[in-house]
């Protein structure tokens, strides 16, 4: 990772005309915050991964690096609220710190440690699911308890928390219906990490038929959509699904 | 993977959840974790500074020394704690590393320390940050810069015998200073040069008239002598020529290099000329072609190294150069065609085609404004001060990239230079260091044989000759003796002050001993003259071997006939150890030591005998060795102690 960092350089031109993202390679959305991340990019004193997180809430000025620093609630609440032991979240919150010292994680710094456990794909689709999935306040960073929250249903819930959450993940606009279109947004973004050299080749219709096959199983009344109701009943059906959602039990 | 985020792999496992449902297949069995022990606090204590760090952070990167179980080598027992003997503040910098996954390099410590110490712990250094990454990889240039400087100083100033001929001239060719002569070829070549040159610009001065008012330049009018001395230059260099294409050990490289191809070019011109012919047509080419022999100017280069490092800086900054030089040619043609077309309306205008205001606008920018071109129209004077003020920026633009390109390599050269002077006075003081400790070896054996010699005489008043050495030397100097041993040869050293007085030694059994060793040792040595063997295995009971002299160590033949070379020079070798040496170095060849023996015996014979009751090889008088008239040993004699023979000798004897 470190290496590819050092090959980006300043003097790309395909940077400095804004042709490409460096971190996807994809033609960057020209949002304001895109646009004053660029900029800072330009600045000899940023980095490409050290970019600080830009809140969306901060109302510091433009040219102002972040400095919103969140704190938890304390650790008892957090003992509370979910099911991990007091040590447990020591270390969680630890690992969590070291990698983001103001205490939140916005998109981009999401999607970037995400990637570093898959780099031979592109694993920024998924990882944008998940980070809508754990920032249930949708206000566009995660916080540690957002983080615990989310861990703490997948790792300590019951098998039926495990099914919400997933279908949680699934439901990209949370309408509480999973339609084709979205499952198939999740397929592709799924295959996606497994980048182009794969054995065998990846095929381009291989995502819509998998999504196909998903929703023979899932869907009972065969309506286009999957509801939570028939996506908890088939996966209580299938063994295999049962079975891998007890690996969760011993992750932490 | 960055192991900065291994602490977020728990996230990344619980993130698969989105993947379960949606598999067909059912996953693989998890890895089971054997040693889910709570995460606990280690402590490194570091020269005595205590760093502590949880076990996990260490694990980060099991492959290197703190986070593998090599670090176990390095537990103490007693403090539960891991301690290791190296410099904190660099381990700081390390463990910063395993905490943040940044490793950083910090400016105030010096570079080879810090490699030294990212080896020990097993870091690789091509993974410091980019912020001190830069910084590193100068430092280390530098530093290997320096290495190399030193190791072609000790190449050049290594004298191998084994250098040929050629090898030796090429030597001499490039680096003057080897020796005398290369110096002298030197100055003569670079006193040809100069005449060459001189002779170049003083043939075109004008000397004199002819009858008929026309002036003569000096070369036509003493043609001749002109001739001899370009003839004699052309002869040297050429003669320079071919002696370095003879010596130079790659001569394609030699031919391909930009010295030779002046060196071509420069005494051409010569050769061309004395083909061809008087011929009107051609002759004129000859003229043009006499210009290159101003190229033998370049030929100082060798002589100076100033132009070399001008020439390097021009090379380097290559780039800059055709920056330059592009940039140059794109505002001439810009500037030429809009005065061209400025001034096409003035009548009698000099611009009369842009390549024509080529030299207009060059004369401009580079300000030097002859003025055998200048604009009439006022259109044409607006641009043309654009174009003189332009031209200063775009000159003044590269040139101190320039400047500064040929500052640093001056430099460098400038410490090249100091670093090489300094060399000197540092090898002297290791080799005063070196022979200070081989001394102190020599000075430690000789005393130590004396104080084993002094102990059991039991007499007192030489006790003070013992010197107190630390452990680790008395262990260096123990090993050295072994050596020693091994080898059967035996350090040496000029030291008058290393005469040692003894008493005489009564001690039979010591003395035994002594013999002993030394005759062990001197039996090892393999370069036993091809006329003593038969001696030796003439007389199996009594070889020389040490297992079965060690067997007959009883056998005693007081009265043996000791051969008197090899008695003498087991006594030479045992004197060798406790005198200060007149004698040449024992390292030598067997044949010098008998040599010796030989001439530190004739004096001895004349004097008493020197028997051992132990050392009994009694070979023949008749095979002593080769053309030299050995005076037969005489009967043993009792124990004496030699006087001195024109020096401190001591001859340690028993009976």
């Amino acid at each position: 990772m470190r290496g590819q960092a050092r090959k980006e350089s300043l003097s790309d031109s395909r940077d400095l005309d804004g042709s490409y993202d460096q971190l996807t390679g994809n033609p960057p959305r020209p949002t304001k915050k895109a646009l004053k991340q660029r900029f800072l990019k330009l600045l000899p004193c940023c980095g490409p991964q050290a970019l600080p997180s830009v809140s969306e809430n901060s109302v510091e000025d433009e040219f102002e690096l972040s400095t919103v620093c969140h704190r938890p609630e304390g650790l008892d609440q957090l003992q509370e609220q979910t099911k991990f032991t007091r040590k447990e979240l020591q270390v969680l919150y630890r690992g969590f710190k070291n990698e983001c010292p103001s205490g939140i994680v916005n998109e981009e710094n999401f999607k970037q440690i995400y990637s570093q456990f898959f780099p031979q794909g592109d694993s920024s689709t998924y990882a944008t699911f998940l980070f809508n999935a754990f920032d249930t306040n949708h206000d566009g960073s995660v916080s540690f308890e957002d983080f615990v929250a989310g861990l703490s249903v997948i790792l300590r819930g019951t098998i039926d928390d495990r099914l919400n959450w997933a279908f949680n993940l699934y439901d990209l606009n949370k309408d509480g219906f999973i339609t084709k279109e979205e499952m198939l947004d999740i397929m592709k973004s799924i295959y996606d990490m497994m980048g182009k050299y794969t054995y065998p080749a990846l095929r381009e219709e291989a995502p819509r038929e998998h999504v196909e096959s998903f929703f023979q199983k899932m869907d009972r009344n065969k309506d286009g959509v999957v509801t939570i109701e028939e996506f908890i009943e088939s996966c209580q059906k299938d063994e295999n699904i049962m079975r891998s959602m007890q690996l969760f039990d011993n992750v932490i | 993977m960055a192991a900065g985020v291994a602490a977020w792999l728990p996230f990344a496992r619980a993130a698969a959840i989105g993947w379960m449902p949606v598999a067909n297949c059912p996953m693989p069995l998890a890895p089971a974790d054997k040693n889910k022990r709570q995460d606990e606090l280690i402590i490194l204590n570091v020269s005595g500074r205590r760093f502590q760090t949880w076990r996990t952070t260490l694990e980060r990167y099991p492959d290197t020394l703190l986070g593998s179980t090599e670090k176990e080598f390095f537990f103490n027992e007693d403090t539960k704690e891991y301690f290791f003997d190296r410099d904190p503040e660099v381990f700081r910098c390390v463990l910063n590393f395993y905490r943040t996954g940044k490793l950083h390099y910090p400016r105030y410590e010096c570079i080879s320390a810090y490699d030294d110490e990212l080896a020990f712990y097993g870091i690789l250094p091509e993974i410091i940050g980019d912020c001190c990454y830069e910084e590193y990889k100068d430092r280390k240039r530098e530093n290997a810069e320096r290495l190399m400087d030193d190791n072609d100083s000790e190449n050049n100033q290594e004298s191998l015998p084994s250098l040929s001929f050629r090898q030796t001239m090429w030597r001499a060719f490039e680096n003057p200073h080897t020796s005398t002569l290369a110096l002298v070829f030197y100055y003569v070549t670079g006193f040809f040069i100069a005449v060459s040159v001189i002779t170049n610009v003083v043939e075109t001065v004008p000397c004199g008239t002819v009858p008929g008012n026309k002036e003569l330049p000096c070369g036509e009018r003493y043609a001749v002598a002109f001739f001899c001395l370009d003839t004699a230059c052309v002869m040297i260099f050429t003669v320079e020529y071919l002696l370095r294409l003879f010596a130079a050990p790659s001569r394609y490289r030699f031919i391909r290099s930009v010295m030779s191809i002046i060196d071509v070019v420069a005494i051409m011109p010569y050769y061309i000329g004395l083909v061809m012919t008087n011929n009107e047509d051609v002759s004129g080419a000859f003229v043009t072609l006499r210009v290159f022999r101003v190229f033998r100017i370049f030929k100082f280069s060798r002589h100076s190294q100033g132009l070399r490092i001008l020439g390097y800086t021009l090379k380097s900054c290559a780039s800059e150069l055709g920056f330059l030089l592009f940039s140059l040619t794109m505002a001439i043609i810009i500037f030429a065609t809009v005065m061209f077309y400025a001034e096409k309306g003035s009548s009698a205008s000099k611009f009369t085609s842009i390549p024509a205001s080529f030299w207009y606008t060059i004369v401009t920018m580079t300000t030097l404004g002859y003025g055998d071109m200048v604009p009439k129209t006022i259109a044409g004077k607006i641009f043309g001060s654009i174009c003189s003020l332009s031209g200063v920026l775009v000159i003044a633009l590269p040139v101190p990239v320039i400047v500064s390109n040929f500052s640093r390599i001056y430099h460098q050269n400038q410490r090249a230079d100091k670093r090489r002077a300094q060399k000197k006075a540092r090898l002297a003081r290791i080799r005063v260091a070196k022979t200070g400790s081989s001394n102190a070896y020599l000075h430690s054996k000789r005393n130590g044989l004396l104080n084993e010699a002094l102990e059991l005489t039991g007499s007192p008043e030489d006790e003070h000759l013992t010197k107190t050495t630390s452990l680790i030397e008395s262990q260096h100097h123990h090993l050295l003796h072994c050596l020693e041993k091994t080898t059967g040869l035996s350090y040496l050293v000029d030291d008058p002050l290393l005469s040692v007085r003894t008493s005489t030694i009564k001690n039979h059994e010591f003395i035994d001993e002594q013999m002993f060793e030394q005759n062990c040792m001197e039996s090892s040595m393999q370069n036993y003259p091809s006329t003593r063997s038969p001696s030796l295995s003439s007389h199996p009971g009594l070889t020389t071997s040490c297992c079965s002299r060690r067997s007959k160590k009883t056998t005693h033949l007081p009265n043996s006939n000791l051969p008197a070379t090899r008695l003498r020079s087991m006594q030479e070798l045992s004197t060798i150890h406790i005198q200060g040496s007149e004698q040449p170095s024992l390292t030598t060849s067997r044949s010098s030591l008998n040599l010796k023996a030989d001439d530190g015996l004739r004096p001895n014979c004349k004097g008493s005998q020197i028997t051992t009751a132990i050392i009994s090889i009694p070979t023949p008088p008749a095979l002593t060795p080769e053309g030299e008239s050995r005076p037969p040993p005489s009967s043993p004699g009792s124990t004496t102690n030699i006087p001195p023979i024109g020096s401190n000798i001591v001859k340690v004897s028993a009976l």
